[in-house]
């Protein structure tokens, strides 16, 4: 399996390929991930200059670390399968599927990824997949998506598209991505992929963004897509397993593993009942933590 | 000869200037030196009239002549009217061979190129030149020097008489008909008048221009009617919107954010930041965003700041209104909030003198805690570079820089790693005009650079693991590594300007640019 599968992707940052200047080096910002963009953001007669630029940039800039996913453009447009090629010969980390309604669509682009793959003598299985759901019928097809390709590590609400196809708008409520979103995350989880939240476009309210994460980060969603720099601090700190999580975790592990070898299966930890239930939660918040850069322990 | 900060000073500019290559920051301290004054023509008569109907009657009395030395201050910003109202007055008269030496000159005088072209000004002292008169001294087309200088510089060569100036312009808000000069009312208020305190002490002939003419007394004066000769009441001195604008929005740009965070965890993370700590910084957007972070820490600490002095703005006036500061001591009121709070009784004006001078008893700047500066450059050896553009063009003023860098314990310059695709952090600045040895740390949005002479502050930074901690010359390589590593610019021979030091010395010369066919 491709290590990357389940890297840390707190946050996902959109670039628009077309504009250089931003995409020089938003590592200084510390996303998890970057989105260069094909699609949406960039002109159609600019398309082929923004291909340029992702090329070169990918080629050419130390991304130090970052996870580089290329969005390409829908699959009922001419140009997804030149983004592909353009993307993987640049050796891009990941694609995004842009309005991914069924199984099929994700297979098509895998098809084309690997035909990349071959054509550009790239590690065959590098260039992961994850998968936008745009639509009712995207977010109906959820768990078979999830499941179409090996090399697909996540599942992405977009939510601006998604509403108006339920012929609603963005309330700031949330209330009208609730459905989707918990049924995404159970589809995610069910196949054991990752999930992640749609854009929060409004720039000026980092209060509701922050309400926001705090409630995908409670739904169990893995990470956010977001639109600026300024909106990372606040999902890493909501995210960032706190200090009392994480040595509440460490004794976990710990006694757990303990116990386990005296034969005792339920016992307490600081007042609270703990049983072997707890040990992959406890785990996972250590690794988030480490992943995180705020726990250097052994476990 | 090569000087203390290793840039070559050609013999024939020493010989020229008289000066001397700089040689370290405390190379003239303790030097004692004669104070220079101005020749006082005593008023004694109670039917004296201070009053002249326009410019050239100011410019008859005061005996203009080619050759002369003509002074003015900065305090209307790009909203100044004054320094060309006059220039143009000076050319009509056909007077030559002008030494203009302002307190900085910007874009609102484009308008003296041609003036300088035909040589009606020769000569050209400030803090530095924004514009097209920049461009103009890079291009060869002032005839003699540029000599660029700090606040504090600047007084310093007044008193000692290393300017001697024939006749200083005072720009003011408002005055009365016997001089006394204020920098609020009327309707260009830009608060206080410090720049010109130093001219109405040192120069020849003082000449008031007010577009408010008030009641006697107009009290209390800023700068008194003891020290002037003539007050000219014009139409206009200024363009109110241009002189003061509101606060800045603070900034949204993460970039800068990220640079005001790691500021204000390098401030609080060294030992100067305690109760009654003092401090100076910026108007640039990580500059007012660090103060802004700052702030929050004063609280939660419950720490207070015992004085903020220099150019000042809103964030600093409501650490002021707050109760967070003791008293701030104002130079220059970079906004409307800072105009108007000149009224707060603990916040006072100081003289650019008081402020910055070298060559006093002390200045407010020995007792700075922190300073937050920005530069267009900065190199592996601290040096800055805050006036010539990585082009070549002289483009940017001293200002305060070199003065408050020196005075501050820890001295903070905030810097993007590159400009463009210009890396910041290189090799070599292309014109020294703060030395390294007065600046301690450099924040950069990849990083921050203690100066290795200041171990106790990196210590500090190590300890407190509070930000990503690289060398200076880490910083460099990676600029280089990003955008590559810059040819030289090119320059012809001829020298146009000197950077001086504080103390007088020659910190650097600026050359004529190459233009490429």
């Amino acid at each position: 399996m491709n290590p990357n599968m389940k890297r840390l992707r707190r946050s996902m940052m959109f670039l628009n390929c077309q504009k250089p200047g931003l995409i020089k080096d938003p590592y200084v910002y510390a996303p998890d991930s970057i989105m260069l963009d094909l699609e949406d953001a960039v002109a159609e007669r600019e398309k082929d200059a923004a291909r340029y630029s992702l090329y070169h940039a990918l080629q050419e800039i130390d991304y130090r670390g970052v996870e580089r996913v290329v969005r390409i453009n829908g699959l009922d447009t001419d140009l997804w399968i030149e983004d592909i090629r353009c993307s993987v010969a640049g050796g891009c980390d990941a694609i995004r599927i842009p309005k991914t309604e069924t199984a099929e669509d994700v297979q098509k682009v895998e098809a084309a990824v690997i035909a990349a793959e071959k054509e550009f003598g790239a590690e065959e299985g590098r260039t992961l997949i994850m998968a936008a759901l745009e639509s009712a019928k995207g977010v109906m097809h959820a768990y078979e998506i999830c499941q179409a390709s090996p090399r697909l590590f996540g599942i992405a609400l977009s939510g601006g598209d998604y509403t108006k196809d339920l012929q609603t708008t963005i309330s700031g409520t949330g209330v009208e991505l609730m459905g989707a979103r918990q049924h995404m995350i159970i589809a995610a989880r069910a196949t054991g992929v990752q999930c992640f939240d749609t854009v929060y476009t409004n720039l000026n309210d980092m209060e509701g963004f922050r309400r926001d994460v705090e409630t995908i980060h409670t739904m169990g969603f893995d990470g956010k897509s977001i639109i600026n720099p300024r909106q990372i601090p606040i999902v890493h700190e909501i995210y960032t397993p706190k200090p009392k999580d994480i040595i509440f975790a460490e004794k976990v592990v710990r006694e757990i593993d303990t116990k386990k070898a005296q034969g005792i299966g339920v016992f307490t930890v600081d007042g609270k009942m703990i049983d072997i239930a707890f040990y992959d939660g406890a785990k996972r918040t250590l690794a988030l933590a480490k992943a995180s850069g705020v726990y250097k322990g052994e476990l | 000869m090569i000087n203390a900060v290793g840039r070559e000073i050609p013999d024939e500019i020493l010989k020229a200037t008289g000066k001397e290559p700089f040689q370290g920051n405390n190379y003239k301290n303790g030097v004692p030196f004669r104070r220079q004054g101005p020749i006082i023509r005593p008023v004694m008569e109670n039917t004296h009239n201070k009053l002249v109907k326009d410019i050239h009657e100011a410019l008859v009395k005061c005996k203009a002549h080619n050759g002369m030395t003509i002074s003015f201050h900065h305090h209307f910003r790009e909203g100044d009217l004054i320094v060309n109202m006059v220039m143009e007055e000076i050319h009509k008269m056909g007077i030559k061979n002008i030494t203009l030496a302002a307190t900085s000159l910007g874009k609102a005088h484009d308008p003296l190129v041609p003036m300088i072209e035909d040589g009606t000004i020769t000569r050209i002292e400030a803090s530095g030149v924004r514009g097209k008169i920049g461009q103009a001294i890079s291009d060869g087309k002032l005839k003699g020097l540029a000599i660029m200088r700090s606040h504090g510089g600047r007084v310093r060569s007044l008193v000692t008489g290393e300017t001697k100036v024939d006749i200083a312009f005072i720009g003011a808000p408002t005055s009365d008909d016997y001089g006394n000069l204020r920098g609020i009312g009327g309707k260009t208020n830009c608060g206080v008048l410090s720049y010109s305190h130093v001219d109405g002490d040192c120069a020849e002939y003082v000449v008031a221009i007010t577009d408010c003419l008030v009641p006697f007394p107009n009290f209390p004066a800023h700068i008194s009617m003891t020290k002037v000769d003539y007050v000219c009441v014009v139409d206009a001195i200024g363009i109110p919107e241009k002189i003061a604008t509101g606060a800045a929005k603070p900034t949204t740009d993460q970039r800068k954010l990220m640079m005001a965070e790691y500021c204000t965890q390098v401030v609080v993370n060294t030992p100067y930041f305690k109760e009654g700590f003092s401090y100076q910084t910026g108007v640039g957007g990580a500059s007012i965003a660090s103060t802004i972070s700052l702030t929050k820490i004063m609280e939660e600490r419950g720490i207070k700041m015992g004085f903020g002095v220099g150019g000042l703005t809103k964030p600093m006036c409501d650490l002021l209104d707050r109760g967070m500061v003791r008293v701030l001591m104002d130079t220059q009121a970079f906004d409307l909030d800072a105009v108007s709070n000149v009224i707060n009784p603990a916040h006072h004006r100081i003289t650019a003198g008081a402020y910055a001078n070298p060559f006093n008893k002390g200045a407010f700047v020995n007792k700075l805690d922190y300073v937050i500066l920005a530069s267009l450059e900065v190199d592996v050896h601290f040096n800055c570079n805050v006036v010539v553009g990585s082009d070549g063009v002289i483009t940017g003023a001293q200002g305060g820089h070199p003065d408050t860098a020196q005075g501050a314990k820890c001295t903070i310059v905030i810097c993007p790693l590159l400009q463009g695709r210009i890396p910041a952090i290189c090799s070599e600045v292309t014109t020294v005009t703060t030395p390294g040895e007065s600046v301690d740390v450099v924040v950069t949005d990849y990083g921050v650079a203690v100066n290795p002479n200041r171990h106790d502050l990196l210590e500090c930074l190590q300890k407190a693991d509070c930000v990503p901690l690289k060398t200076i010359e880490e910083l460099r390589d990676i600029a280089y590594a990003i955008v590559g590593e810059p040819e030289p610019v090119q320059f012809e021979d001829r020298i146009v300007g000197i950077i001086e030091a504080r103390d007088g010395t020659i910190m650097d010369v600026v050359r004529q640019v190459k233009h490429y066919g």
